[in-house]
């Protein structure tokens, strides 16, 4: 796997840029993640991460869209809003997880 | 090791320009998933999409049928218990009263059980995604409905050639 420096922190990526070593992971550096994809991260943006990196703790698995939307009361519009066009990816990138596997 | 970060391209522009049109002319919970899931995957893509619902399909945006639309196996020989791909059902055993029933009720089970939601809560979804549903013209007339007995989420009831306007370019899935 590919070795990529990110303001200072060395980390392990997949062939595609996305973090393979979840526990590389800081707030820190997703803020700085999320720089790189052009979002600006709000309290909004931070409790959808955060859900994500608890969620994934338990479920070994990123969470879908679905799921992330279900579970934090968040509609699924404003995931669109947060995290524009591709919010489940973006949403996984910048918490260090995996593309999430599932479909919906 | 590079000197630049390396991030993976979410490419916003490419995609923008893309453009996919689903026809949903099932009302078979079986022929449903397939249109509505790979609509959910476009618009997570970012991809402009477009559904189009039409004759049985229109079942789906239906207020009335949208929660309960079946499974029946009578016709389908690819039959085969979840899990037992070597052990199939004769079709027409779909035909005895209550297979239906019981069929339906174990392929809702399945769905649930991999956190798809029911067709509601999918059209919810869809829409929230941004999608733009369309209601076809004819089936409305043939089915005597108005707007006001369809998904609060649908774009409006257009006719076929309105619909292969807004379209123009899209790929296009036929289910």
């Amino acid at each position: 796997m590919p070795m990529t420096t990110i303001a200072g922190h060395e980390v392990e990526v997949n062939e595609e840029g996305f973090l393979t070593k979840p526990e590389q992971w800081s707030e820190d550096l997703g803020a700085e993640l999320a720089k790189l994809i052009g979002i600006d991260m709000t309290d909004e943006h931070w409790n959808l991460v955060r859900f994500l990196r608890k969620d994934y703790d338990v479920q070994h698995e990123t969470a879908t869209l679905r799921r992330v939307s279900t579970q934090t009361g968040k509609p699924v519009k404003d995931l669109f809003v947060l995290f524009p066009a591709k919010p489940a990816k973006k949403m996984a990138y910048v918490a260090g997880l995996p593309k999430p596997k599932g479909c919906v | 090791m590079t000197e630049t970060p390396f991030v993976p391209s979410f490419d916003d522009d490419a995609s923008a320009g893309r453009k996919l049109a689903v026809i949903c002319s099932k009302g078979n919970l079986d022929m449903v998933y397939p249109g509505l899931i790979l609509a959910n995957a476009a618009l997570g893509e970012g991809v402009e999409t477009h559904l189009f619902f039409t004759f049985w399909g229109f079942d789906i945006i239906t207020k009335d049928t949208m929660d309960k639309l079946k499974f029946t196996f009578v016709g389908n020989t690819a039959m085969h218990l979840p899990g037992h791909s070597d052990r199939g059902i004769h079709h027409m055993l779909g035909a005895i009263p209550g297979a239906t029933a019981a069929a339906t009720k174990m392929m809702r089970k399945q769905i649930a059980d991999l956190d798809v939601p029911e067709v509601p809560e999918f059209l919810d979804i869809l829409h929230g995604s941004g999608a733009y549903m369309w209601a076809c013209r004819m089936s409305a007339d043939m089915n005597k409905l108005t707007e006001a007995d369809l998904y609060d989420g649908i774009d409006g009831i257009i006719s076929a050639s309105d619909f292969i306007e807004k379209t123009d370019g899209a790929q296009l899935l036929f289910v």
